[in-house]
């Protein structure tokens, strides 16, 4: 894994509202193919931090390069950019106004510029691997939130994207729910996905992850591999934050 | 029962220019809705914008035409616009006059209202929508058009239908500059055979029975879009 090219790249990032320190010099690598699951506790900063990859979240001093390319460059065409970089969201973000073949399909059409016949076999492809075939013609409000956040994947998935983005894709369902969503992303990172996914999906992390960030108060305090964040004694905060999650 | 035989009898003569008013009540209607709500969507966007101009612009539009009496606008164009065109081009204004200024006051007067509707429209769309949007690499105009505004316009809806139907109210005002729209039609004509007290009370039933069930349905609408 060490030889594969970096995909995020994030070089001392910092950001401020007003006067309050949101992050604080947050330096990560993220190769091709690695899953890197971000955890800490709330208000730690790390929804925001997996926001400034994708430019939804402005940073003021630091430095985001995704495959190469910098995020607060001027010059980066910033939509393109989003477009190759997939996200899921913590309430799934589906277009309720559209079915859910519009929503695949959608920005495929006008943001790649892909036929409608086109988008249409791609994102019903998505559709069919979430298991969901059966609703390509309903609306979002009529599927569970599990089902809603399987299309939200399928839907990020449909634009080929480099790399996935997951921010608590999990935190807004009901605990029978979570694991069909989980599946789907232990399925995609076996794949080779490259992902960051902020989570509390303790199972998840040991069962796929690569790498565990842990984020206290807006900063990076542990970057490691998996094995070493569950087995090794860690730095107090982060030990806290196990001992909480875990029981 | 005199006074209402008298009164049907000439209202079969006055049918064809009543017909002519409603028309023309009508079109001045539907044609400020139209462009209210079009220059009001506008305005609605540089309002939410974070461009400072614009900002101030549409800002101070709303205010202006909020803070001025509508029969003022109304006249202000009847009488200045036609003014300032000649005065310009030195040639006189050929078209309908009453009607093109009745349209185009009510357009802009209305256009303050309906960019305050479709704000609130706007921003009752949760904000996680425009992320997403943005996240599959839509554009600013993008994520507005194809996303946003459709959303929006669709809870809007019964507010702005609302508004029309008080703007179907006030159009009477176009009474001022002369515009023989339907209320002025009835009084006209009432005035002449000397029926005027009849022809206001039928004007007043007819407004009634059309805001009624304007009102009615634009409920009804309310309820299915709401499910």
């Amino acid at each position: 894994m060490t030889d594969a090219k970096t995909m995020i790249d994030l070089q001392n990032v910092s950001k401020w509202y007003k006067d309050f320190q949101v992050l604080t010099d947050c330096t990560t690598q993220i190769k091709q193919g690695e899953v890197v699951v971000v955890c800490g506790p709330s208000g730690s900063g790390k929804s925001t931090l997996i926001k400034t990859v994708n430019g939804l979240e402005p940073f003021q001093s630091g430095q985001i390069l995704v495959d190469g390319i910098s995020i607060n460059d001027a010059k980066t065409d910033l939509n393109k950019l989003r477009s190759r970089v997939g996200m899921v969201f913590q309430h799934f973000e589906l277009f309720p106004h559209l079915s859910i073949t519009e929503n695949l399909t959608i920005a495929q059409v006008k943001v790649l510029g892909r036929s409608e016949a086109e988008a249409k076999q791609k994102g019903l492809a998505y559709l069919e691997r979430v298991g969901l075939s059966a609703h390509a013609n309903k609306y979002p409000a009529q599927l569970s939130g599990g089902q809603q956040q399987r299309v939200a994947i399928a839907r990020a998935l449909s634009m080929d994207p480099i790399a996935m983005l997951f921010d608590e894709p999990t935190s807004a369902l009901d605990p029978e729910m979570i694991n069909e969503v989980l599946d789907v992303m232990v399925g995609l990172a076996k794949e080779g996905m490259t992902m960051m996914c902020v989570t509390h999906e303790m199972g998840f992390a040991r069962q796929v992850a690569d790498r565990v960030i842990f984020m206290d108060q807006g900063k990076i305090v542990e970057d490691c591999t998996k094995d070493e964040f569950f087995n090794t004694p860690r730095g107090e905060r982060a030990q806290q934050f196990l001992n909480k999650i875990l029981h | 029962m005199d006074w209402l035989t008298s009164f049907i009898q000439d209202l079969q003569l006055s049918g064809p220019a009543l017909w002519h008013g409603l028309s023309i009540t009508l079109k001045v209607v539907i044609s400020a809705t139209i462009g209210g709500v079009l220059i009001g969507t506008l305005l609605a966007l540089m309002r939410l914008s974070s461009i400072k101009v614009f900002n101030i612009f549409a800002k101070g539009y709303v205010n202006l035409f909020r803070s001025i009496p509508l029969l003022l606008v109304l006249m202000w164009f009847y009488f200045a616009v036609p003014f300032i065109y000649t005065g310009i081009t030195g040639n006189y204004l050929t078209i309908d006059t009453a009607l093109v200024s009745s349209i185009v006051a009510f357009m802009l007067f209305e256009a303050a209202y309906f960019s305050e509707i479709v704000r609130a429209g706007i921003q009752s769309i949760p904000k996680g929508q425009t992320s997403a949007a943005y996240a599959l690499g839509m554009s600013y105009s993008q994520s507005m058009r194809l996303i946003i505004l459709p959303q929006a316009f669709r809870k809007m809806t019964p507010l702005l239908l609302q508004q029309t139907i008080i703007l179907f109210q006030d159009s009477t005002m176009v009474y001022a500059i002369g515009l023989l729209d339907f209320f002025r039609t009835n009084y006209v004509r009432g005035d002449l055979m000397s029926l005027l007290t009849q022809y206001i009370i039928f004007a007043g039933l007819v407004y009634f029975t059309i805001s009624m069930i304007a009102t009615y349905a634009v409920k009804k609408l309310q309820r299915r879009l709401s499910v």
